[in-house]
C-alpha cells in the first residue's frame, strides 16, 4: 500500500514537473527568422514584409510578399493561400487573411493578420503560379 | 529492467520539475522576460483610442454629450426605465454585480464592464456586433433588456433629443404616429415593420444607427483606469523600487509570475486590456440544459448579416476599413462556446464572473483554469495547471492588484 502511495506522489510529482516544462517552453533556439527564403521545393525564393513595420499586437494589418523563380524571375499571377499558428499552444490564426492584390513586380498584398499573443508564430504561405505550387513556414516572434 | 527505466524517467522528471521550483521561489523580484511581459500588460503600453471610422461622430464632443444623456434615458425603453446605465452602473465599473441582468426581463449573459470597449475589436461576449455603435442598437430591441424598437427610438429622439440630433446628422425624417416596428420584435412590430416602405425603414434605421453612434460616441471616453499593478510596473521601468502606492507584496509579485508563466492566463489576458480580442472554449458550464448558447458559433453568421455591421450601408467606413469583419475567421471546431476573453482590469471587485456568472468568486475561477474540465459541448482550449494551494492564492493575490 505504502508503494502504491509512493509511486503516486512521484507520478503527481512528476505531473506537475512536465506541465511546468511546458508552460515554461522557450522559443526554439534554432528558429529561423529570416524573412526571405526558398520554399519547400525549392521553386520559389519569397521575402514578406509588414506594410507597417510598427504593427502591433491585436492589429489587423497588411504584409506585403514577393515571390520570385531561384533565377531571379519575379513572378506574376501567383495564388497565395495563407495559414498558420502557434506551434506551441496547437492553435492557429485568429483571422482568415487573404491575398487581396497583386502589386506588379512580383508582389503581393495580403491583408487581415492579426496575431493575438506573445510568443512564436508560424505563418504558413502556399504559392501556386501556372503548373507549379510550392509553400513556405516563415517564423515570426511576437514581443 | 523496462520498470525501472520507466521509473527512472518519473523521477527525472519530478525532479526537473522540483528544480525548476526550487529556482522559481529563489527568484523573488521579476527577471528580465517578465519584466517585459509586464511593461506590455500596463497602462504604459495603451495605444490611444483607434479611431472608429464606422461612426463618423465617435470623436465628435457634440455626440460625446448626446450619447450620454442617452446612455441613463429611460425613455429609450418599454416601460420607460430602462436604460444602458440599469446594467451598466457607473459607480460599479459600468456593471451590475448580476450573474444575469435585469431589463424588462431577464438576460441569458451577464453584463460586461465598459471601461476600455472602444478598443475592442468585437463586442458582446460573443462578438456579434463589430462595432460599439452596432452594440448600442441591440439591447435596445432585446425584449429581455430594453424592449423596445427602433421606430419608437426614433420617435423618442424626435420628440425629445431634435435640436442636439439634428445639429449633428442633419434633419430628422417625418416620425409622427410611427408604429412601433421592428424587423427584430413580436408578430405585430414585425408586420408594423414590413407593412411600412423601404423608404420609412431605411429613414428609422438610419435614426436608429446614428443613436447607437451617439451612444458609442460617449462610451468612448470610458477608459482603463490606473490600478496598484500599473504604478508598480511605472516604477520598475523608471529604475525605481516600488514603494507606496506602487509597492506589492511578494504573493502579489508570485502571482504574476504564474499569471505570466505556469498559469499561462497571459496567453489569452495580453496587452494593457488584459484580453486578446478573441473567443475561447475554456469548458466553462452552460446555465441552460442542453446546451442552447454556443456563443462564438452561431455569432459569426449574425454579425456577417447585420445590416449595422462595418460594411452595412449605416456604417460610415469604406469597405477596404472594414478588417476586422472582412477577415474574419470561421472556425467552427474552434467556435462552439467560445467566449471573448474579457478584461481584467478591476476583476477583483466585480464577481460573478464567466460569459453568465457561472461562477461566485475569482478563487472558483483560478480552480476552474487549474482543472481544466472537458467541455460540455465543442473543445476546452485549457490544460491542467497543477498549480498548489499557495499558488494559487499568489494568483488571487495578484489579480485583485488590477
Amino acid at each position: 500500500m505504502k508503494k502504491i502511495f509512493a509511486i503516486l506522489g512521484i507520478l503527481a510529482l512528476a505531473a506537475a514537473g512536465f506541465v511546468a516544462f511546458k508552460m515554461f517552453q522557450p522559443l526554439p533556439d534554432d528558429l529561423d527568422l529570416a524573412t526571405t527564403r526558398a520554399t519547400a521545393a525549392g521553386h520559389f525564393m519569397v521575402s514578406i514584409s509588414p506594410e507597417d513595420a510598427a504593427y502591433q499586437r491585436n492589429t489587423i494589418h497588411t504584409w506585403i510578399v514577393e515571390i520570385a523563380t531561384p533565377d531571379g524571375a519575379l513572378v506574376e499571377d501567383a495564388e497565395i493561400l495563407i495559414d498558420g499558428g502557434m506551434p506551441q499552444h496547437g492553435h492557429g490564426l485568429p483571422t482568415n487573411p487573404l491575398m487581396t492584390e497583386f502589386l506588379g513586380e512580383g508582389r503581393y498584398k495580403i491583408e487581415g493578420v492579426r496575431f493575438n499573443m506573445r510568443g512564436w508564430w508560424e505563418l504558413k504561405l502556399t504559392i501556386t503560379a501556372g503548373e507549379i505550387s510550392d509553400s513556405i513556414t516563415f517564423n515570426l516572434v511576437m514581443k | 529492467m523496462k520498470k525501472a527505466l520507466a521509473l527512472g524517467v518519473v523521477i527525472g522528471l519530478a525532479v526537473s520539475g522540483a528544480i525548476a521550483g526550487y529556482f522559481y521561489l529563489q527568484n523573488k523580484g521579476l527577471n528580465e522576460a517578465e519584466l517585459e511581459i509586464a511593461r506590455t500588460l500596463s497602462l504604459a503600453s495603451l495605444r490611444p483610442l483607434p479611431a472608429d471610422l464606422s461612426n463618423a461622430v465617435a470623436d465628435d464632443p457634440a455626440a460625446i454629450a448626446l450619447g450620454e444623456a442617452l446612455f441613463s434615458e429611460g425613455g429609450l425603453s418599454a416601460n420607460g426605465e430602462i436604460s444602458c446605465a440599469t446594467c451598466h452602473i457607473e459607480d460599479r465599473q459600468f456593471q451590475d454585480d448580476l450573474a444575469l441582468s435585469n431589463g424588462i426581463g431577464t438576460t441569458d449573459r451577464r453584463a460586461m464592464p465598459l471601461r476600455g470597449a472602444g478598443y475592442a475589436l468585437w463586442l458582446f461576449w460573443d462578438g456579434r456586433k463589430d462595432s460599439l455603435w452596432s452594440q448600442a442598437l441591440g439591447p435596445m430591441e432585446s425584449s429581455v433588456e430594453h424592449g423596445f424598437t427602433r421606430s419608437q427610438v426614433a420617435a423618442y429622439i424626435a420628440e425629445h433629443y431634435r435640436r442636439p440630433y439634428e445639429a449633428l446628422f442633419g434633419a430628422l425624417p417625418a416620425l409622427e404616429n410611427t408604429p412601433a416596428a421592428s424587423p427584430l420584435g413580436s408578430a405585430a412590430q414585425q408586420a408594423a415593420w414590413a407593412a411600412m416602405s423601404a423608404e420609412q425603414q431605411d429613414q428609422i434605421n438610419r435614426v436608429f444607427a446614428n443613436t447607437g453612434k451617439a451612444i458609442a460616441a460617449f462610451e468612448r471616453t470610458l477608459l482603463p483606469l490606473e490600478n496598484r499593478f500599473d504604478r508598480y510596473v511605472a516604477a520598475l521601468l523608471a529604475g525605481q523600487v516600488p514603494s507606496g502606492s506602487a509597492a506589492l507584496t511578494q504573493q502579489e509579485i508570485d502571482g504574476f509570475k504564474i499569471f505570466a508563466g505556469k498559469g499561462a492566463c497571459v496567453n489569452c489576458h495580453n496587452g494593457p486590456r488584459f484580453t486578446d480580442e478573441f473567443f475561447h472554449n475554456t469548458g466553462i458550464a452552460s446555465p441552460q440544459t442542453p446546451v442552447v448558447d454556443f456563443g462564438r458559433l452561431d455569432a459569426v453568421a449574425q454579425v456577417e448579416a447585420d445590416e449595422f455591421n462595418c460594411l452595412g450601408r449605416y456604417s460610415d467606413a469604406a469597405p477596404a476599413r472594414c478588417g476586422t469583419l472582412r477577415f474574419m475567421s470561421r472556425d467552427e471546431h474552434l467556435f462552439e462556446r467560445a467566449y471573448k476573453s474579457p478584461s481584467l482590469r478591476g476583476v477583483a471587485d466585480r464577481p460573478p464572473y464567466m460569459h453568465a456568472g457561472q461562477l461566485a468568486t475569482l478563487a472558483l475561477v483560478v480552480e476552474h483554469y487549474n482543472r481544466a474540465m472537458p467541455s460540455i459541448s465543442g473543445h476546452t482550449e485549457l490544460e491542467p495547471l497543477g498549480l498548489t494551494t499557495a499558488e494559487k492564492a499568489a494568483l488571487l493575490a495578484f489579480l485583485k492588484t488590477l
